[in-house]
């Protein structure tokens, strides 16, 4: 044991010099985190506003329904453990319970959509736009590859310009322009507007991905195919789609990371999900200047997610 | 026997034709519609498309303003400072973050276990949260929580922390600073192409190159000298409640320009890891096998390989890191985002701004990705 210490951590005088310097670190940065999370930090704040940081200002007689779905979810998550085939639809038929659930209509009340907030907001305009963005990002990568000049040119024109925008402009002019070429009746929510610029957003960059798993496929798949007299949808459907999209999961996977991550950019178009209810309640004057606790602890839970789902995806991957 | 012609629905050439004409159409048809009701909603809002704003003057200040700007200049020339603030925060942060992210990407690969972890902990909890919670953080919770400029925190440099920004050292800009800036630079440049002189040296004569090490570490200690006492630094002071000399940051320019490059350096970590993992351990092997030491390894064999894998994912960080600039706006750095909409909210020209943006960062997007292109062909293989 001392050996090994020795020979890993001391072997070389440069090397003994980093070790000491990162013991340094390490002590430094654990020892004034225990301090002020013990002495200085007043946990209260969160405890105060557990509800909102989860559910925002949905209605307090409902609250019932989060739960509902909180088990649903569990439930799914197990079953899928189990279950071989039809995850998909499982999950699928889950999500429409859960998004009735969650805003009701149909025998329940309903709940406007601006009236979620924090985690359930983050979570679910993160998890819509992904799923909005697939069947565009998936056309415009196809596309992309195109013969014909003009779809070619069109999808290129699309993905670039999207690509060379920052989102929160994107965003910005999701919430803007969207009533301005709609007629003048129509107002969406600004949770309907802000999911639609994030699915523009989305499409873009999976439509990036999805290409790298279009050109990792071998000529001779589409070649074969077209031998076994198989017309082009049905070769694209049948052969090529199937085997590009199962490639790229893991980089899917991690696209819906940063979309995740990049929800929290909505605190600054107004809405009130994970990063904006913490702004809204860090200006209440009662919790004044408890930055270091509320973004501590949004940062955890952010943190969760992303790690976990980034572990997942390397499982998965270590599978195919 | 005659020759059976294609019916014309199955003709492929038809059908691409068909197709093609097909999505123009439908997406004019959507064009139209929204351009429509664009302009209805125009109408009814009673306001009017053009670009004569921009030589109104802006009546709004700008803190941080690189070049002079009062409320009386026009629009335009507010873009222009939001245009070269933007372009400031964005050439510090890639320099910064590439440092930075080269440092933490080679100890993730280090041999000693405790210098690894550490580059592990800070790669996964920079890459794993929001850039604009960072940001949020930096400034709340770090920047604006520094004590008064009466008892600053000291980092030995001498660096100043206050609640008013960071005051670093910076040269004069006096003859002297100039002659040392170009003595330095052009001792760099020379090094440079002695020591590749040395390598080529050392693989096609295998001599020892020791001369060209000696004029190297010769140069190397000038530059040193001169970098430190030539280029006439003015040290921040702390004198009568003011900090005198140095430069002043300003806590908005100081959090962006941190949060972006702590942000940007975990991911150019991850490039950098990838980029040295991904050269084959053969060559590795077969390096050492001709008896190269780690050093002549790591610079003949693995680097240039290295290199020509991390060049693309780099230039797509860097693209990210001059998008990521815009949540300027979060911390109220007037970058070229926070001006337009600032612009937007006096003038109400929103089409106008946005268009404006637009072209904006696209131009940077080219720009960057331009010289990053023409740096990628030049360490590719050349067939």
């Amino acid at each position: 044991m001392m050996k090994k210490i020795q020979q890993n951590l001391f072997n070389t005088w440069y090397n003994s010099l980093l070790t000491l310097i990162s013991l340094w670190l390490i002590y430094w940065i654990s020892f004034s985190l225990i301090s002020w999370g013990f002495t200085q930090a007043e946990w209260g704040v969160l405890q105060a506003n557990l509800r909102l940081f989860f559910l925002g200002r949905y209605p307090v007689d409902l609250l019932w329904r989060p739960w509902t779905i909180l088990g649903i979810i569990m439930g799914l998550g197990t079953l899928s453990w189990r279950l071989r085939k039809g995850k998909i639809l499982i999950w699928f038929l889950g999500f429409l319970v859960i998004s009735w659930l969650l805003t009701g209509g149909l025998f329940l009340e309903t709940v406007k959509l601006d009236d979620l907030g924090g985690l359930v907001l983050t979570l679910l305009t993160a998890l819509v736009s992904i799923v909005l963005s697939f069947p565009f990002g998936v056309l415009l990568a196809l596309g992309r590859q195109s013969n014909l000049p003009v779809i070619r040119w069109l999808s290129i024109g699309y993905i670039e310009l999207i690509r060379g925008l920052p989102l929160i402009g994107i965003l910005f002019m999701a919430q803007v322009m969207v009533p301005l070429v709609l007629p003048p009746d129509i107002r969406p929510d600004r949770v309907v507007r802000a999911i639609c610029g994030l699915t523009m957003f989305s499409a873009a960059y999976l439509a990036e991905n999805v290409r790298g798993g279009l050109q990792s496929i071998p000529k001779g798949q589409t070649e074969a195919a077209k031998a076994l007299g198989l017309s082009t949808p049905l070769v694209l459907a049948l052969i090529i789609l199937p085997q590009a999209l199962k490639a790229v999961i893991p980089t899917i996977v991690g696209q819906f990371i940063s979309l995740f991550k990049d929800t929290s950019l909505l605190a600054i178009v107004g809405l009130v999900e994970l990063l904006g209810i913490s702004q809204s309640i860090l200006a209440n004057p009662k919790f004044l200047g408890r930055y270091g606790e509320v973004y501590l602890f949004i940062a955890l839970i952010y943190w969760i997610f992303c790690y976990s789902m980034s572990l997942g995806s390397k499982k998965f991957e270590q599978q195919l | 026997m005659k020759k059976e012609k294609i019916p014309f629905w199955r003709d492929g050439k038809v059908i691409a034709i068909a197709g093609q004409v097909l999505v123009v159409l439908m997406l004019l048809i959507i064009l139209g519609v929204l351009g429509n009701n664009l302009i209805r909603n125009y109408q009814q809002l009673n306001i009017k498309f053009g670009f004569e704003f921009l030589s109104r003057p802006a009546s709004f200040d700008i803190g941080n303003a690189p070049i002079s700007f009062s409320s009386h200049d026009s629009f335009m020339k507010a873009l222009l400072v939001g245009l070269l603030n933007t372009g400031r925060v964005t050439i510090f942060g890639i320099i910064l973050a590439t440092g930075l992210g080269i440092t933490v990407g080679i100890a993730r690969l280090a041999d000693n276990w405790l210098v690894r972890f550490l580059a592990t902990i800070y790669v996964e909890t920079f890459r794993n949260t929001p850039l604009l919670l960072q940001l949020f953080c930096w400034y709340f919770a770090f920047f604006l929580q520094l004590p008064p400029i009466e008892n600053p925190v000291v980092i030995p440099g001498p660096i100043f922390l206050t609640n008013r920004g960071l005051d670093i050292p910076w040269p004069a800009g006096t003859t002297q600073t100039w002659l040392g800036l170009a003595w330095v630079v052009l001792s760099v440049i020379f090094a440079i192409i002695l020591w590749g002189r040395r390598m080529k040296v050392i693989v096609e004569k295998s001599e020892s190159g020791q001369l060209f090490q000696g004029i190297i570490i010769i140069l190397s200690l000038t530059t040193i000298i001169a970098l430190v006492f030539g280029l006439d630094w003015r040290v921040p002071q702390l004198k009568e409640e003011v900090i005198q000399g140095g430069i002043n940051l300003s806590t908005e320019f100081a959090t962006l320009l941190v949060g972006l490059t702590v942000y940007t350096a975990a991911f150019i970590a991850e490039v950098v890891r990838a980029g040295i993992q991904s050269v084959n351990k053969g060559q590795w092997e077969a390096g050492r096998a001709l008896g190269l030491n780690y050093s002549n390894l790591m610079q003949l064999i693995i680097f240039p390989q290295a290199l020509r894998m991390m060049i693309p994912p780099l230039t797509s960080e860097f693209l990210n890191l001059t998008k990521n600039s815009s949540l300027a706006i979060a911390t109220g750095y007037s970058d070229v985002y926070a001006v337009s909409q600032t612009t937007l909210t006096q003038t109400g020209k929103d089409i106008e701004m946005v268009l404006l943006v637009m072209t904006t960062y696209l131009t940077i997007n080219m720009v960057t990705s331009f010289a990053m292109n023409w740096l990628n062909r030049s360490v590719q293989i050349k067939e």
